[in-house]
């Protein structure tokens, strides 16, 4: 995987949480994904329009489009963390791992991510072909097994976090896994990670141990630093290679909202919202 | 649990999730347990194994049904109303980003043994059976009338006024047959009664207004419905909770409320750990409802009865075109009953069940002593029913506001067949919790830096 799949940072941002409004006021585009030549292309598929609100707005606020002929695929998937509870005041360490991944910090004491619903990040493979994880952390509700159905529900992905320093993590990062086996889509793409790689002089997990566990289970393995960010954006790229490139239309991506399934169309509760917003000026 | 928290709340059926999902965006510390392993409370959508453990302890759910993880079997029967109370607050914070929604595809109703879709366009309205050509011209006038009211604007009153006379005299006015009245104020104005119709028309032009828009917005029927089930609404409102600094913890067994000498809340006793708290909000069940009166406060008292068969089909509900999901309402008129009966159907359209599985939920307010009779004439339009589980559930309303002890104990849910009046219930707590009115204001951008 190493050395093959172009990284290209576009900007990972918060998707708000509850109570917060985005129509029209800012525009996610000019915030964060002027920044690359390719910006924000137009997906090729029906996106789910609350999604589509907050990818793109409306097209006005993007960067000047390329026509569809040339574009290639994008391509959006449900990510879900999973591992230790955070413990006093330092944070989820899955938290820690995405933000190096989508922020490119490293900020252990802070307050935790008050508010935000997910976490958007993109990755962009060789062939061209995008993929946005929206990624979802657990909130805080995996501390009294409290995580609700609604989290593991169409997640294409999951990162499980264990601390190498900690060899009792890698049994809770079993249980998380185990958990994921019963409750989430058996296509389910599972990545066991191996954090603090930056302290390996006190390891207590070995990379043969966790390995085997990786491999007699199906699940990809990398070690990673959120602190130095060593393998950090390595092991999403692996992911994002490892999804279905071609999403059969059944499965729905990213939290199961995409309304193009079978039957008929999904409502789109924002819709009288969105069109009130778009009219308004976005600073771009 | 060795923290205080502003408030604890008990219990993560819709109405405590709301309330804690806001209260937690208000910036209050919060802790909301349930004694269950399983969001929801009495509003959870239950899969088969949990459905069987509630109904049937001693039997396990038959092979031929299905995977158990594709079934989310309402307890509740209600559907959400499109241009509703609760669509604002689920745009408002936002919780649409973890739901879907798809809309309920008809509404029918019971009219002289048989039933009829409640008409959601000009063209269904004039083929529809449900009025003789004259009683449709009547009935146009009378519905162009409430669509061209404005308070301001006294040409289009009609010589009415909305707030003194009563709807017995509007439908006078347009000569309206009683079978229309029935249609109008049973499948439109959603009433569950008569009661309505000698006190003034303002709240029945109001609830008429809010199905008709309702109707517009999506077009098939005025009501929406999150795939997998009304337990993911909970659900939702939880991780709204959690993202701002909510603690949750499921599957506490919940032992005391604990009072000071005043009988004010102080903290919630679990085994041998108190939590405290400054006020407490918790649905009837952690209140002495249902209880043996052990000689503790009266906190609850029973207000009804409301009797609900969960209904397992193999095939869609006769006469409705073989819709995937139907409302289909009984007047009591037409079945010389007080209250109305009312069907509401999902299926795997919804992803709450196997697929060419129908799950039908008949309901109503028991009105006798043998609630199951009551029920026949729902029962009776399903066809052959695979499997049945019925239960009758008193509906529970606190004895006092909790001002003067801090305990809020919110009502059970009622027979209606959407959330509106949930949606009441989470504005009064909030009043008498907060002290001040719930206003859903926007809010500005943050962007963390």
């Amino acid at each position: 995987m190493r050395g093959n799949a172009q990284f290209v940072r576009h900007g990972g941002r918060e998707e708000g949480g509850g109570g917060k409004e985005h129509d029209g006021k800012l525009c996610p585009a000019s915030a964060s994904g002027r920044k690359g030549p390719l910006a924000f292309p137009r997906p090729t598929r029906a996106y789910p329009p609350v999604v589509a609100r907050h990818s793109q707005l409306s097209p006005h606020c993007t960067a000047p489009l390329p026509s569809s002929s040339t574009m290639s695929k994008q391509l959006q998937f449900k990510l879900v963390l999973l591992g230790e509870s955070a413990v006093g005041k330092s944070r989820h360490a899955p938290t820690l791992l995405v933000l190096r991944f989508v922020k490119d910090q490293f900020d252990d004491y802070r307050e935790s991510t008050i508010g935000a619903a997910f976490l958007t990040q993109t990755v962009t493979l060789d062939d061209g072909t995008t993929v946005k994880f929206e990624i979802w952390d657990t909130a805080g509700q995996e501390r009294y097994k409290s995580l609700a159905p609604m989290y593991y529900r169409n997640a294409n992905c999951a990162v499980v976090v264990y601390d190498i320093t900690q060899s009792a993590s890698l049994e809770k990062a079993r249980n998380w896994i185990r958990e994921l086996q019963r409750q989430a889509d058996p296509s389910i793409v599972i990545a066991l990670c191996g954090n603090k790689s930056d302290l390996a002089a006190r390891r207590q997990v070995t990379q043969e141990e966790a390995q085997k566990y990786a491999e007699e289970e199906g699940l990809m393995w990398a070690e990673t630093s959120a602190k130095s960010g060593e393998g950090v954006s390595e092991i999403f790229t692996a992911i994002a290679k490892k999804l279905p490139t071609t999403a059969p239309p059944s499965s729905r991506t990213a939290g199961g909202r995409a309304g193009t399934s079978g039957g008929r169309a999904g409502v789109d509760l924002n819709k009288q919202h969105t069109e009130a917003g778009a009219n308004e000026p976005c600073n771009c | 649990m060795d923290e205080e928290y502003d408030v604890v709340v008990l219990g993560t059926g819709l109405t405590e999730c709301i309330l804690s999902g806001l209260l937690s965006v208000e910036g209050k510390k919060v802790l909301h347990m349930d004694r269950n392993d399983y969001y929801g409370g009495d509003s959870a959508s239950l899969n088969l194994t949990q459905l069987y453990r509630q109904f049937r302890p001693d039997q396990s759910p038959p092979a031929e049904l299905g995977r158990d993880r594709d079934y989310a079997v309402d307890l509740v029967p209600k559907f959400i109303i499109a241009s509703g109370e609760l669509t604002k607050i689920l745009v408002h914070t936002d919780v649409t980003r973890y739901l879907e929604f798809k809309q309920i595809a008809g509404s029918f109703v019971y009219r002289d043994g048989k039933i009829s879709k409640v008409p959601s366009t000009e063209m269904e309205a004039v083929k529809s059976p449900l009025m003789g050509l004259f009683e449709k011209r009547r009935a146009k006038k009378f519905f162009e009338f409430l669509q061209g009211w404005k308070d301001e604007d006294p040409a289009t009153h009609q010589g009415i006024d909305l707030d003194k006379d009563s709807m017995r005299s509007v439908y006078e006015k347009f000569g309206l047959e009683p079978g229309t009245q029935d249609f109008i104020g049973h499948a439109m104005a959603l009433y569950l009664d008569d009661d309505y119709i000698d006190k003034s028309a303002r709240p029945a032009y109001d609830r008429i207004v809010l199905y008709t828009s309702s109707m517009a917005r999506y077009g098939k029927s005025p009501y929406i419905y999150p795939l997998y089930g009304l337990g993911e609404l909970p659900q939702s409102f939880a991780r709204l909770s959690a993202i701002y600094g909510g603690t949750y913890m499921l599957d506490k067994q919940i032992d005391e409320i604990v009072t000071d000498a005043d009988g004010k809340f102080v903290g919630v006793r679990s085994g041998t750990e108190t939590v405290k708290a400054k006020q407490v909000i918790g649905d009837p069940s952690y209140f002495g409802a249902g209880a043996a009166k052990d000689g503790g406060k009266v906190r609850v008292m029973e207000e009804g009865k409301v009797i609900r068969a969960i209904c397992i089909l193999k095939h869609p509900i006769p006469g409705t075109d073989d819709s995937d999901s139907v409302q289909i309402i009984i007047p009591q008129n037409q079945v010389n009953r007080r209250n109305d009966i009312y069907i509401a159907m999902v299926s795997s359209t919804h992803n709450v069940c196997a697929k060419d599985v129908y799950v039908a939920i008949v309901s109503t307010i028991v009105e006798t002593d043998k609630p199951e009779l009551e029920i026949q004439p729902g029962l009776q339009l399903l066809g052959p029913i695979y499997d049945k589980f019925v239960s009758v559930s008193p509906i529970y309303m606190p004895t006092a506001d909790g001002e003067s002890d801090n305990i809020f104990i919110t009502r059970s849910y009622d027979a209606t067949s959407h959330f509106e009046t949930v949606v009441e219930e989470v504005q009064d707590v909030w009043k008498r919790v907060i002290g001040k009115d719930l206003v859903l204001k926007k809010r500005e951008v943050e962007v963390e830096q």
